[in-house]
């Protein structure tokens, strides 16, 4: 994790980027273009990057179609990050595309997509991630519950669904998204060492001080778990960085 | 000095701390760390409330008046040590409403800068008209905690939305209300839109939510002249908020009144320092 001082001479990576229009609110220009337009206003070199519309989509592999096609020439900032349904047919070719067009992770969304992290299509994705050597992201929420609409119906996933999916598979990495200071306590301490040794997460939904979960979190979890992230568009890039300007 | 929020004044509308009896061992270095951090990003004035017992002895939405008044005793007392840093509401349960009044008649004679509703009654109700008067007696601005678009009721609250501090507002139209962090869960852009010709309710931005879009509508719904700017419980988010309104492209002066010109305003304050 960078330290504050360390944050304007260190390579900060955003990991936790998407782009593309989201069904139930209007986000202000949710385009790879604004993505490195804040990148360069706030100092960040590279972004992982998914797309927002591929957790709707039916075929999410029409997604990745988009989302490589929008990162087009800004690839060597923007790495995309597609989105793989295992319970779709033809997802083993998602895998590979992801393989070949040198993304480090993928994006799989269990609630909206309708099977059980605990599942055997999970098993077989997490399988496929550990062999192809991709990061597998998982989730945790897009919004905050309070203000999901009436037509959002995928359940925020839990603790228990990110213990499932690590416990799948002895090689599998996980990078869990959106996650907050319960969520992550749960699953650190509800997991082996050798489990949790194998799972990130971003600290866009952490909290930082003066209640400091993040620092907390650091100290008590250890700071190699913890990675950079904004959810943009989502969320305002600018309060990641002021988490680790407000750190102790 | 400069904070990480730019140098000038800096003003905190909405801002808790703790005392000895809301039951937290550490409430000291609680409120010390508050400071501190705000020290760092350049908050010159905390206008700071206390919720009763925090639910220790009651439940912090609806607190029982013994705790009210332990609690906006606290308050003052922290005020006290630091003068010129910390202002006070006065933190009322309209259920009880003499002794709301008697709270309020205290704060006056301490100094109050301003009257905290939390979520004991809804906002709506005519039981809230006596403090309404009473603020509009003292020129005391009154802070009503909300959730953005309530579509039913919350455990624990008898919350209120836009449209419920509306209602009041419409009645005592020479009081100004803050409607609390708008950043604090539920639907931001439904206040937004019902508060667009409320001239006397204006927008704390306080709250743990920072979504993209927020601050662009708030000014375009109520215009930089009723934003003020604000923390709650999540200091990070508000330096991040400060931090975006000024690349939004507002002028100097739109930027200065939402970090502190409309607070002063609003809350009469007299002196104000440039220097956390």
């Amino acid at each position: 994790m960078t330290t504050p001082d360390a944050r304007r001479t260190t390579h900060l990576v955003d990991h936790n980027a998407l782009v593309g229009p989201y069904p139930f609110r209007s986000l202000p220009d949710p385009t790879p273009a604004r993505l490195l337009a804040d990148m360069d206003r706030l100092g960040i070199e590279q972004a992982w990057t998914g797309h927002v519309p591929s957790a709707w989509y039916r075929d999410c592999a029409a997604g990745n179609d988009e989302l490589f096609l929008g990162l087009g020439a800004h690839r060597k900032r923007l790495l995309p990050v597609p989105c793989v349904n295992p319970a779709f047919p033809g997802w083993e070719r998602e895998i590979a595309r992801a393989k070949t067009e040198q993304a480090p992770a993928i994006r799989t969304y269990p609630a909206h997509f309708g099977f059980s992290a605990a599942g055997s299509a999970m098993a077989e994705l997490t399988a496929a991630c550990a062999e192809s050597g991709l990061e597998l992201a998982l989730t945790m929420r897009f919004e905050d519950g309070r203000q999901k609409s009436r037509l959002d119906n995928a359940p925020d996933l839990i603790g228990a669904d990110v213990r499932a999916a690590i416990r799948s598979h002895p090689k599998v990495r996980l990078l869990v998204t959106n996650a907050d200071r319960a969520i992550v306590e749960e699953v650190h301490w509800g997991s082996a060492p050798d489990e949790s040794a194998r799972i990130r997460y971003d600290i866009s939904w952490i909290w930082g001080a003066p209640e400091d979960h993040l620092g907390h979190l650091q100290r008590t979890v250890g700071p190699d778990h913890f990675v950079f992230g904004t959810h943009f568009p989502f969320r305002l890039p600018e309060n990641a960085i002021a988490k680790l300007d407000l750190l102790p | 000095m400069s904070g990480l929020a730019g140098g000038g004044p800096l003003i905190d509308v909405h801002v808790h701390f703790q005392h000895a009896a809301s039951g937290r061992a550490d409430w000291r270095e609680d409120n010390a760390r508050r400071l501190e951090i705000g020290k760092r990003i350049g908050i010159t004035l905390h206008i700071a409330s206390i919720l009763g017992s925090w639910g220790k002895t009651s439940p912090t939405y609806f607190p029982s008046p013994d705790d009210v008044t332990a609690g906006n005793a606290a308050m003052r007392a922290i005020a006290a040590e630091h003068p010129g840093l910390i202002g006070a509401y006065t933190t009322v349960n309209p259920n009880f409403t003499r002794h709301a009044l008697s709270e309020i008649a205290a704060g006056a004679a301490h100094g109050q800068l301003g009257i905290k509703l939390a979520a004991s009654r809804r906002a709506s109700d005519p039981l809230l008209d006596p403090i309404g008067e009473v603020a509009a007696k003292h020129g005391l601005p009154v802070l009503q905690h909300i959730w953005q678009h309530r579509r039913g009721e919350v455990p624990g609250q008898e919350i209120s939305d836009a449209l419920d501090l509306i209602a009041l507002a419409k009645r005592h139209p020479a009081v100004a209300f803050i409607l609390a962090h708008i950043g604090g869960g539920g639907d931001w852009s439904h206040s937004l839109r019902a508060l667009e010709n409320v001239p006397n309710v204006y927008v704390d931005l306080s709250g743990s939510g920072v979504d993209r879009g927020m601050l662009e509508r708030s000014v375009a719904a109520v215009g930089p002249a009723r934003l003020l700017w604000g923390t709650d419980l999540t200091m990070d988010t508000g330096l991040a908020k400060l931090r975006a309104l000024a690349v939004l492209g507002m002028s100097a002066d739109d930027l200065a009144a939402i970090r502190w010109k409309n607070a002063v305003r609003i809350f009469r304050l007299t002196t104000i320092t440039d220097r956390p």
